[in-house]
């Protein structure tokens, strides 16, 4: 990494810069470089909504449990693993907690240590079965989001809202953004804000962030992904690198459908359906490659917000009707697959003529 | 003559162990404990009664014939899910909801714009076969994110797998059509005068046809060769992309005849339930006929077994009053033993307790 970076310093011209830019940085680049051109394209096309900064953290409220489950599936996928299980642990969580909050009238720290343990046990069993049993992360994860929808079903059929004062009081607690406010129709002065869950999230990035950038355990994650042979030869512990990554996926599921469980105050079956989708399809734009090794949490954030961004636009779009939802994520996430398999074929091809 | 000696000697245990090794033996094998589970538990679980059905006819019910209804839906997807799976050696998890955009499609054609029409705008055979293109374009979508672009066979479907129900209900513009011709309704039901399940006899078509396919063609050698080592195969001169995306395009066609038994069931669609993880199911039916889901050598009697084993278990769960939504839990329990059984780590470790044993046996006899 550290030669390719010296190389590009020297190297001169866009061209020379994008052919020996490491493949982290290259599709981290075109993921900053599309959520902007979208966000700016929507306040030119869209008109005045997208300039409101309070819309922009609307995105962040509505998406701070993705933000975080995103994280967890990114450095899953880095290791060269992938997690499906997420979005039915997310509903698991919610699900326990609302029962455990409204109908045995607990307190939130013990909910949240619910939550945490929820996250743990799958990201435990999971990360057991892929490291020291060598099945398929694919269907150990389908296994595991199957048998959390069902057990969410088998916990409380029923979708219902949470009523505990405190949970309440929690979930209403609006943190103002200095500075960032408008004014509304009625020309009053009405402040931005964020939810608890925003920060949490993106405490969560910069941790994962400095964690994958800075320390041993991040370098051995990338390590493993790119190349398990060559990882086992230098003497890390690649089994044990894979159960980690998994057990932290599933910490940060845990979290994420804490603070998901925040954002809705209810529990329902139905919840967070399809975030194992929307989560994987952040990841890969935001630069995390299918084939490991390749990821960036930062570019993960991105990935969220350019989604999030994109359904926002579909929907004030005038197309409202719900499918638009899921078709538009399909074809972005086919897009960059696309994208990303197109832009490694070409690296490919231009190492094979530097190595002749 | 002395090798022939020692089979004889060893008999009966040489014919069981025989048995053991075979493929099929793991969805015989479980297909006896379920038996056995519900003679104990309730042995009415096995009768048949032969009535009148609504419409006047005589008709066969009871819990095996549900078995052998919906099991048939099963196994025809499990046909293409073992094709896919030795091929690619990943899972088509879009399954159920490209069988909604199929059954979408056939209500289209035959329903037009209104969706309550009094006649059909065009024959049955004629939604059918344009359901099975459009299926088809879609496995060939898939087809072509894994085969030609190299996207992992389970994350490359995962597109299809949110968009489909979405684009079910985009093709039908979210209407909910019904259809009141009687004989829409022969291929998910009864056909007069026969009582068993007309998807039993599609089954058996499919299964004869793939079956004198496999006989036929190198179709299975060359699926099998793909999976095992596609390097290899390819410089052996065969076409691993071509293959990968064959495999997914018949499974296109079997979901359009699925998707045409699901929606004659009811003579409408859901889009949000119909064929509601039957994804699940399907690789279930695969993993449980003893294939490895990692690709590469199949069985496919054994598969269709396994479907109809799966069928058995969804059944008896539900006459023990299982929530429909609580099923995937149990499932995935099944799946999870499965894998785990099949795991090459755990096999190794079991072969080896079991050597050990033997081992033990042979010196307590010479003691």
């Amino acid at each position: 990494m550290a030669s390719s970076n010296k190389s590009s310093s020297a190297g001169g011209g866009f061209s020379d810069k994008m052919k020996n830019m490491t493949d982290t940085n290259l599709l981290l680049t075109i993921t900053i470089v599309v959520f902007f051109a979208m966000y700016i394209g929507a306040i030119l096309f869209q008109g005045k909504g997208f300039l409101k900064p309070q819309t922009f953290f609307n995105i962040l409220n509505a998406n701070a449990a993705l933000i975080i489950v995103s994280c967890g599936m990114s450095i899953v996928m880095i290791t060269g693993g992938i997690d499906i299980s997420v979005g039915g642990v997310t509903a698991l969580v919610s699900m326990c907690c609302a029962v455990y909050l409204d109908y045995k009238g607990g307190n939130v720290f013990v909910s949240l240590l619910i939550a945490l343990s929820i996250g743990l046990a799958f990201g435990a069993v999971q990360g057991f079965l892929v490291a020291y049993l060598d099945i398929q992360p694919f269907i150990v994860t389908l296994a595991g989001m199957f048998f959390a929808r069902g057990m969410t079903t088998i916990v409380n059929s029923n979708p219902f809202n949470v009523q505990n004062e405190a949970f309440v009081a929690l979930k209403n607690t609006r943190i103002v953004v200095p500075g960032m406010g408008s004014v509304n129709k009625l020309g009053k002065y009405v402040n931005a804000y964020v939810e608890i869950g925003v920060i949490v999230a993106i405490i969560i990035v910069v941790l994962f962030f400095c964690i994958l950038r800075w320390s041993k355990l991040g370098r051995k994650f990338y390590a493993v992904g790119g190349n398990s042979q060559s990882a086992l030869m230098l003497g890390i512990n690649v089994r044990k690198t894979k159960f980690l990554s998994h057990l932290i996926c599933g910490l940060l599921a845990g979290i994420g459908g804490y603070v998901y469980f925040l954002h809705v105050g209810s529990g329902a079956p139905s919840h967070a359906s399809g975030m194992e989708m929307n989560a994987i399809a952040s990841s890969i734009i935001g630069g995390t490659m299918l084939t490991g090794g390749v990821g960036n949490i930062i570019g993960t954030f991105f990935g969220v917000l350019s989604l999030s961004t994109i359904q926002n636009i579909v929907s004030s779009a005038g197309f409202e009707e719900a499918w638009w939802t899921g078709i538009t994520i399909a074809a972005m996430l086919c897009l960059f697959l696309v994208v990303q398999s197109i832009v490694m074929a070409r690296k490919k091809r231009a190492l094979k003529v530097k190595v002749d | 003559m002395e090798n022939k000696e020692i089979k004889k000697k060893s008999g009966t245990a040489g014919f069981l162990n025989g048995l053991f090794r075979r493929q099929i033996f793991i969805p015989i094998a479980a297909l006896l404990a379920l038996a056995l589970f519900n003679l104990i538990m309730d042995p009415s679980f096995f009768r048949v009664n032969l009535d009148y059905s609504s419409t006047g006819s005589l008709v066969l019910s009871g819990n095996l014939i549900t078995i052998l209804d919906y099991g048939s839906e099963l196994a025809i997807l499990a046909i293409g899910m073992t094709l896919v799976t030795a091929a690619s050696g990943g899972q088509d998890i879009s399954v159920g909801a490209a069988v909604a955009i199929s059954g979408s499609v056939i209500f289209r054609v035959l329903c037009g714009t209104n969706s309550r029409p009094d006649t059909l705008r065009t024959p049955i055979f004629v939604a059918f076969l344009v359901s099975c293109v459009v299926a088809m374009i879609f496995g060939a979508f898939n087809g072509v994110l894994v085969a030609y672009f190299k996207i992992q066979p389970m994350v490359a479907t995962l597109i299809l797998y949110t968009a489909g129900r979405s684009i079910a209900a985009w093709i039908n513009n979210n209407e909910l059509p019904i259809i009141s011709e009687p004989s829409f309704g022969y291929f998910g039901g009864f056909i007069p005068g026969v009582p068993i399940p007309t998807p039993f006899f599609i089954a058996v078509a499919c299964m004869v046809i793939i079956a004198l396919v496999l006989r036929f063609t190198n179709l299975g050698l060359y699926t099998q060769s793909v999976g095992i080592n596609e390097n290899s195969s390819r410089l052996n001169g065969l076409n691993p992309t071509f293959i990968k995306f064959l495999s997914f395009v018949i499974l296109g066609l079997c979901v359009a005849v699925v998707g045409l038994i699901k929606v004659s069931r009811f003579s409408t669609i859901n889009y949000s339930v119909v064929a509601k993880d039957i994804e699940m199911d399907a690789i279930l039916a695969v993993a449980l006929g003893g294939n490895a889901l990692s690709g590469g050598k199949f069985n496919m009697a054994a598969s269709i077994l396994g479907a109809y084993v799966i069928q058995f278990l969804t059944t008896t769960l539900y006459k023990y009053k299982v929530q429909s939504d609580a099923l995937p839990a149990y499932k995935a329990v099944v799946v999870i033993l499965l894998v785990v059984l099949s795991a090459p780590a755990v096999r190794n470790y079991l072969s080896g307790l079991w050597k050990k044993l033997k081992a033990g046996q042979k010196v307590k006899e010479v003691a």
